[in-house]
């Protein structure tokens, strides 16, 4: 269990975290989401007492970060890949870590083999990959066996195969009771993943929900009909207590999920339909609805800066 | 979706309140045993990293290379020209063995913090070790102790190869109190001037920073006082030409440039000094800064 109470950061006059308050509870995947700059990397941070909060407090199990003995027991942190020295092999990067919380070594050589980094343990981690790279950082995190794990875009760069063991492997470690806080700024990539929600815009709470009801509450299901007899099956519906709206491009929608008593009013009434599909808006626009007040950095539309012209 | 609905986050902060309250799920107990961890731990750990980089092997490397090399070849030169060394300590030619090889400490020290800056190895080593200060304790011991027992073993052997060679040369056998000074004197001097480094690393955050001014500071003050000529700036000079770190480095051999400059043991107390107020530097700014 993470405790996050009125956690707040500031950088001169920016605030880059605004009075955060949420838990992160054990048994389920949280996924934390918001656009780049939502400050997403800083409340992390601040949660491993790596900066230290201008206000406010966290707890990890109850206690403050600095006060664990043997942190890396409690919690495991991917940050981003790149909290690695590049001179040193994957297992002595491991081996320091483990001997400054007690671990045995032996502990160093089942993460390396859960991770599959075992084949190059003794390589240098700068001639890692991308994926290398991030199971290396995902070994550090599983080392010490805790109870909470913590990753930071853990799938940013990766490919398909690396994408899906991450998913796999966040499941499984709530499956086991842990507690697991995963950032994103994928809308997409949460829906898979997280049972519960914490977005942020900069730096303010903008929703602390589970992932069910923020599908039912953003999922909008529709169907779309095209049909050469607009006008008849309007009336139809009609009758039949049905509202649907003319959308463009010659289609009508009807709110809700009744495609299939769409259908059977359209046979009964013999009327041609050459499309009937439900429909569902996307999460992804539900997320940046939801976000787009406090998007840093927004791009100028669609069409490019002035002034460049070709040749 | 083309209804806009500019109430959904307060309901969504809304329907979360219940949630909180929720029971929490299975909690998960790890096999590995909690134990409480010290000092012990965090050493272990800095001596597994220094001796796991290629810096460690390449900087101490040529460190040896040039404290041995540099001393057997001026021991050498001398005992082929049939010099007289009449009276004469033959320990005093192994001062430009540190003279040399104390740049080499000084790139170690440096790499030793700020290199966990420049690859985000800090942000790991601190989720790992929260206590900060511990880090920088455990950092500063191996480095010192690494640092000190590689040039006492050196400055030995140089030391004994000395006497050896220039026996001919009529030189004559060191006191203790010389194989003292020659020996872990200057192992104390140029470990301490390495672990300056280290901490001027740890506040600088940044390797070639740091490494340029621990350069500068060896080197700029003698180059300074050897330009400057103008009457009233006299004492400067003076003061310079005593204290520049290589004058200091030469009162353990012997060799001081002037009487009224630091002498006997003095270097050695300039030098903790310089270091104890640094660590107090770096361990007040590494506390209180994010990393």
């Amino acid at each position: 269990m993470i405790e996050v109470e009125g956690l707040t950061k500031r950088y001169g006059a920016k605030l880059a975290v605004d009075r955060l308050t949420f838990r992160v509870r054990p048994g389920i995947v949280t996924g934390f989401l918001g656009p780049n700059g939502a400050g997403k990397s800083t409340t992390m941070r601040m949660m491993l007492g790596l900066d230290r909060p201008t206000a406010g407090d966290v707890r990890i199990d109850g206690r403050r970060y600095e006060n664990l003995q043997d942190p890396l027991k409690y919690i495991g942190a991917l940050l981003d890949a790149k909290g690695v020295h590049g001179g040193r092999s994957a297992f002595h990067h491991l081996l320091c870590l483990a001997q400054s919380n007690g671990i045995p070594k032996s502990r160093v050589h089942e993460v390396l083999h859960a991770v599959g980094l075992t084949a190059v343990a003794r390589r240098k981690a700068k001639g890692f990959s991308l994926g290398m790279g991030q199971r290396l950082g995902i070994a550090g995190a599983l080392l010490g066996d805790p109870r909470i794990l913590m990753f930071d875009e853990p799938v940013n760069g990766l490919d398909p195969e690396g994408i899906h063991w991450i998913r796999n492997l966040m499941k499984s470690l709530a499956a086991q009771g842990r507690t697991v806080f995963v950032s994103s700024h994928l809308m997409s990539e949460m829906a898979l993943t997280a049972d519960h929600l914490v977005v942020i815009g900069q730096g303010r709470l903008l929703a602390d929900t589970s992932m069910a009801d923020f599908i039912q509450h953003n999922s909008h299901s529709y169907v779309r009909i095209r049909t050469p007899q607009p006008e008849r099956l309007l009336d139809v519906l009609d009758e039949a207590g049905i509202k649907a709206f003319r959308a463009g491009g010659g289609t009508l929608e009807v709110d809700g999920g009744k495609a299939e008593r769409i259908g059977e009013l359209a046979a009964e009434h013999r009327i041609v339909l050459h499309e009937l599909s439900p429909q569902q808006a996307s999460l992804e626009e539900a997320f940046m609805r939801l976000t787009a007040g406090s998007v840093e950095y927004h791009a100028q539309g669609g069409t490019p800066p002035t002034g460049w012209k070709k040749g | 979706m083309s209804t806009p609905q500019p109430s959904m986050q307060q309901q969504m902060q809304q329907q979360a309140a219940p949630n909180w309250q929720a029971a929490p799920g299975p909690s998960y107990t790890s096999p590995i045993p909690i134990v409480r961890t010290h000092l012990g731990h965090a050493l272990a750990s800095e001596w597994t990293k220094i001796k796991s980089v290629r810096s460690t092997m390449w900087t101490l490397g040529v460190f040896l290379f040039l404290m041995i090399g540099l001393g057997l070849l001026f021991a050498l030169i001398t005992a082929s020209t049939d010099t007289s060394m009449e009276g004469e300590s033959p320990l005093v030619l192994g001062v430009f063995g540190p003279m040399l090889g104390i740049v080499c400490l000084i790139t170690l020290g440096v790499l030793t913090t700020a290199s966990e800056y420049g690859t985000g190895m800090i942000r790991t080593t601190l989720t790992a070790c929260p206590s900060r200060g511990r880090v920088l304790m455990a950092k500063a011991i191996v480095f010192f102790a690494l640092a000190f027992t590689v040039t006492l073993v050196a400055t030995a052997l140089v030391g004994f190869a000395q006497v050896a060679i220039l026996e001919g040369n009529g030189a004559g056998d060191p006191t203790g109190e010389e194989w003292l000074r020659v020996t872990v004197g200057v192992s104390l001097y140029v470990a301490l001037f390495g672990l300056l480094s280290l901490l001027i690393g740890s506040l600088i955050r940044h390797s070639a920073g740091a490494i340029t001014i621990m350069i500068g500071l060896f080197l700029a003050p003698l180059v300074i006082a050897m330009f400057m000529f103008a009457e009233p700036l006299k004492d400067v000079q003076q003061f310079l030409l005593e204290y520049s770190i290589p004058s200091q480095l030469s009162v353990f051999y012997g060799a001081e440039l002037s009487s009224s400059g630091p002498s006997g043991w003095g270097p050695l107390w300039i030098m903790l000094g310089m270091t104890a107020v640094t660590f107090a530097g770096a361990y007040f700014l590494l506390e209180k800064r994010d990393v």
